[in-house]
C-alpha cells in the first residue's frame, strides 16, 4: 500500500510541479473571465444605429400614425420613389424605404428597399408597427374603440417555478441550458485530457523501457492504479484551482461590471420614456437577465455532481486508456482502439445540446444518464434541470460499477501488455492477455 | 538461497518454460544461458514475480518465493531505461523507496554509491542528458541500491564501453565477494568463463544442461591436446595405437600438433613415445570452451 503511495505521489508532483499546469491553471480562468466579458461588452454595445426610415405611403393613412422608437426615425420622402431609390444607391447610409402601397389594408404587403440586409429587429418593429396601425383602423371602422380595448389589455407573464425538496425556488430554463452545454463541453474535453494523459504516460514507461524495473518492485496493477490515481488527483487539483480562482476573479470582475451596469440602466430607462412601451424589446436590461439567471443555479449542487462524475467517469475511462497505452509501443499505434473508446462518449456528447438539452427527463436521457459508458455526460447534461435522487443514486453506483469492471479488465490486459514489445496488438491478442493466468 | 522445481509456463500456444528445474547455491555466481528466446527471461520474470508459473514452484532461502522476497531481490533487465525528464537523484530515490528503503537511508546510499562510483555532480541531471553508458552506471546503481541478497542481471554488459564494463565487473565480483548471490543471463560467453562458478543452459524451452562450470567443462572433454615440438625431420611421428592426428603445422623446424589420444591411452603414454623422437616444448590440452559447448549444444538440439 504504501508503494501505491510513492507512485501517486510521483505522477502527482511530475506534473503538478510542470510549467504547463501552472500554465493552463491560471490561464483558463483569465480565459472564462475574458469570456464573460466579452459577452458582457457586447450585450451593452450591440445597439443598432439609428436608422431613417423613408416613408412613401399611398394609402395616406399609415404615416401620421408610424412612431418613431429609439432606433428608427420615420420621415415622409422627398421626391418620387425613383428619386428616392436612387438617393439610395448613391450610399446613404443607415436609411430605408418604405413603399406602402395605396391598398396595404387588403394586400397585406409593403416594400422594403435597402443597400444592405437589415437585422430582423428593424423589420420586427416595422411590421408590429403596421399591424397594430392596420388593427385600430380595422378596429375603428368596425366600431370599436381601441382605448377601451387598450384598457382591457391583460399582461400575463408565465413565473417558472420548480419544487423541490426545501420547497419552491425559482427557476431558469435558460440558465440550466447554460450550464447544461458548460458541462458537457467541460467534462467531455476533461475525460479525454486526463485519460490520454494516462495513456501517454503508460506508453512513456514502455517506450523508455523503465517498467520492468518498476514491476519487479511493485505489481503491475498498483503501478496502474499508481498512475491512474495521481493524474487524477491532478485534474482534481486543477478544477479546484479553476473553481478558487474563477471565483476570486468574478468577484474583482463583477464588482466592476455592476457598476458599468447600472448606469446603462439608467440611459435605458430614459430611452423608455421617449417611446411607447409596446415598441421597446421585452428585454430590459440584458445583462440583469443574464446575472438574475446565472443566480438561479445551485452551484455547490452543480459542482460536487460534475466532481463525482469527473471522478467516476475518469476512473472508468483512464482504465481503458490504460489498457491501450499498455497494448501499443508508440502513440501512433493508438488510433485503431481509440475509435470504440471514444464512441460512447462523442455520441452522448453530440446528443447532448440537442435531445438531451430539450427533453432532459426523456427516456433516451434516462438511458443515457445510466449507462456508466455515457453516463459522465448524460446525468451531467440533466442535472441543472432537476433530477430525482433516486436516479442520481442509481447512475453513481452502476458508474462505480463500470469502473470496477472496467480496470479488472484493463488490469489484465495491462500486466501482459507492458512487457510485450513489437507485436502489433489486435483485439483478438488483447483478449488472449486478459485470459492468461497469473 | 533458490530452488526452481518443474517449472512450466505457457503463453497460449507457446510454451515458454517446458518443466525447468534449477538449484542456485548462496553466494555464487549463476550464469543462465540460452539462445534468443529459450526462455530465460521468462524464468527471470518469475523469480522476480513479474509473472507467476502454471505449475512448479519456487524456494526462496526455503521459503516459498512471496511479495516479501521482491525487497531481497535486484533485477537488472535487459530491456531497461530511466524516466528521461526525471532528476537522477529523485529518480534513485524514487526506485529505492519502491524497494522498501526509507527515504533517509535511500539518500545516504545513493551519496555512497554516487561517490564510489564518481557521478557526485549528477544528482540533479537528468536522464536525458546523460550518455548512454552513463545513463547504464545509474541504472546498475539503482539495482543494487537495497543490497539485495539475489541479485539477477539480464546482459548487464551490453551498452557499456570496455572501461565501464571493465568497472561494472568488479562492481559485482565485489557484490559476490560480500556473499551477493547472482544471477547472470547472457550469450556474452567469455564473461560467463570469466564469472560463473554454476551454468545452466536453456533451450527452447527446456534445460539442457546444468552443473558447475569446471564440471561441464571437464565433461567436454575430448582427449584432445595441442602438442609443439622441435625436430629436423619433416615427418610426424605417428602411432596409430596410441593416437590421430587431427591438424598439423610446421614451421621452420617447429611442428604443431593436435591430436586425439585414444579411449584407454593417457596423455603421459604420448609424451613418452614421442620424447624418444622430437623434443617437446609445449603440451596443452584442448578444453571445449563454454562457446564451443553452447553452440554444440545448440546446434545439435536444433538438429533434433
Amino acid at each position: 500500500m504504501n508503494k501505491i503511495l510513492l507512485i501517486i505521489q510521483r505522477e502527482y508532483l511530475s506534473r503538478v510541479r510542470k510549467k504547463s499546469f501552472l500554465l493552463t491553471t491560471f490561464l483558463v480562468p483569465l480565459l472564462f473571465i475574458g469570456m464573460y466579458a466579452i459577452i458582457f461588452y457586447v450585450a451593452l454595445n450591440n445597439q443598432e444605429p439609428t436608422t431613417q426610415v423613408q416613408v412613401i405611403d399611398d394609402s395616406g393613412f399609415i404615416i401620421n400614425e408610424l412612431k418613431d422608437t429609439d432606433h428608427l426615425i420615420f420621415t415622409k420622402a422627398n421626391g418620387s420613389t425613383g428619386t428616392v431609390k436612387k438617393d439610395l444607391e448613391k450610399g446613404e447610409k443607415n436609411t430605408i424605404l418604405l413603399l406602402i402601397p395605396p391598398d396595404v389594408a387588403s394586400s397585406q404587403v409593403v416594400e422594403l428597399y435597402d443597400t444592405e440586409k437589415k437585422g430582423i429587429r428593424t423589420i420586427n418593429d416595422i411590421e408590429n408597427q403596421l399591424n397594430d396601425i392596420l388593427k385600430s383602423k380595422a378596429l375603428k371602422d368596425a366600431g370599436i374603440d381601441t382605448k377601451i380595448l387598450n384598457s382591457i389589455k391583460p399582461a400575463i407573464t408565465v413565473k417558472s417555478k420548480e419544487l423541490t425538496v426545501e420547497g419552491e425556488r425559482d427557476s431558469s430554463v435558460g440558465a440550466a441550458i447554460g450550464v447544461s452545454f458548460g458541462l458537457s463541453i467541460l467534462i467531455y474535453l476533461s475525460l479525454f485530457l486526463y485519460g490520454s494523459q494516462v495513456m501517454r504516460g503508460i506508453i512513456e514507461e514502455k517506450s523508455n523501457r523503465i517498467v520492468e524495473v518498476i514491476i519487479s518492485s511493485v505489481k503491475p496493477f498498483q503501478l496502474m492504479m499508481g498512475k491512474i490515481v495521481g493524474i487524477g488527483l491532478v485534474g482534481v487539483t486543477q478544477f479546484v484551482l479553476w473553481i478558487v480562482l474563477s471565483v476570486g476573479m468574478l468577484g474583482v470582475a463583477g464588482t466592476v461590471m455592476m457598476d458599468k451596469n447600472i448606469s446603462t440602466e439608467i440611459s435605458e430607462t430614459k430611452h423608455m420614456s421617449d417611446t411607447k412601451d409596446d415598441y421597446k424589446t421585452p428585454s430590459g436590461s440584458p445583462i440583469n437577465g443574464l446575472i438574475k439567471n446565472i443566480k438561479t443555479v445551485d452551484y455547490p449542487y452543480v459542482i460536487s455532481s460534475f466532481l463525482i462524475y469527473f471522478i467516476g467517469g475518469y476512473l472508468l475511462y483512464s482504465a481503458l486508456f490504460a489498457m491501450v497505452g499498455s497494448a501499443v509501443d508508440s502513440e501512433t499505434e493508438t488510433q485503431q482502439f481509440m475509435l470504440p473508446i471514444i464512441m460512447p462518449l462523442l455520441f452522448t456528447y453530440m446528443l447532448s445540446f440537442s435531445v438531451l438539452i430539450n427533453n432532459p427527463h426523456g427516456s433516451l436521457a434516462f438511458w443515457l444518464s445510466m449507462i456508466p459508458f455515457t453516463s459522465p455526460i448524460g446525468m451531467l447534461v440533466r442535472i441543472p434541470f432537476g433530477v430525482p435522487t433516486w436516479q442520481l443514486i442509481l447512475s453513481i453506483v452502476l458508474l462505480v460499477i463500470g469502473f470496477v469492471g472496467t480496470t479488472y479488465v484493463a488490469a489484465r490486459v495491462y500486466r501482459v501488455g507492458i512487457l510485450m514489445y513489437g507485436k502489433k496488438a489486435s483485439y483478438k491478442e488483447l483478449f488472449k492477455w486478459f485470459k492468461y493466468k497469473g | 538461497m533458490l530452488e526452481i522445481n518443474n517449472i512450466v509456463k505457457q503463453y497460449a500456444q507457446h510454451r515458454a518454460l517446458d518443466d525447468i528445474s534449477l538449484s542456485i547455491k548462496r553466494g555464487t555466481i549463476f550464469g543462465l544461458l540460452g539462445p534468443n528466446g529459450a526462455g530465460k527471461t521468462s524464468l527471470i520474470r518469475i523469480i522476480t514475480q513479474i509473472t507467476g508459473p502454471d505449475s512448479g514452484s519456487i524456494l526462496f532461502n526455503g521459503e516459498h518465493l512471496n511479495p516479501q522476497h521482491i525487497e531481497k531481490i535486484g533485477y537488472l533487465p535487459e530491456e531497461r531505461g530511466l524516466y528521461k525528464k526525471m532528476q537522477i537523484g529523485d529518480q534513485m530515490l524514487y526506485l529505492a523507496q519502491l524497494k522498501g528503503l526509507s527515504k533517509e537511508e535511500a539518500k545516504r546510499r545513493i551519496k555512497h554509491w554516487f561517490e564510489k562510483m564518481e557521478m557526485q555532480t549528477w544528482w540533479n541531471k537528468k536522464v536525458e542528458d546523460l550518455s548512454k553508458g552513463m545513463q547504464q552506471k545509474v541504472q546498475f546503481v539503482a539495482t543494487v541500491l537495497h543490497q539485495p541478497e539475489l541479485l539477477i542481471l539480464d546482459e548487464p554488459f551490453s551498452g557499456f564501453d570496455p572501461v565501464n564494463a571493465d568497472l561494472i565487473k568488479s562492481e559485482i565480483l565485489e557484490l559476490h565477494n560480500n556473499g551477493t548471490t547472482i544471477i547472470f543471463s547472457t550469450h556474452r560467453m567469455e564473461s560467463v568463463e570469466e564469472l560463473c562458478d554454476n551454468i545452466a543452459l536453456i533451450n527452447k524451452s527446456k534445460k539442457i544442461l546444468d552443473g558447475s562450470l569446471v564440471e561441464i567443462k571437464n565433461s567436454y572433454r575430448e582427449n584432445k591436446f595441442k602438442i609443439v615440438y622441435h625436430s629436423q625431420e619433416d615427418s610426424i611421428p605417428i602411432n596409430y595405437a596410441l593416437f590421430i592426428v587431427e591438424y598439423n603445422k610446421r614451421v621452420d623446424h617447429t611442428t604443431t600438433l593436435f591430436i586425439k589420444i585414444l579411449e584407454d591411452k593417457t596423455i603421459n603414454e604420448i609424451l613418452s613415445y614421442l620424447l624418444e623422437k622430437v623434443e617437446i616444448r609445449h603440451v596443452e590440452e584442448i578444453i571445449p570452451s563454454i562457446h564451443d559447448i553452447f553452440v554444440k549444444e545448440v546446434t545439435t538440439n536444433r538438429l533434433n
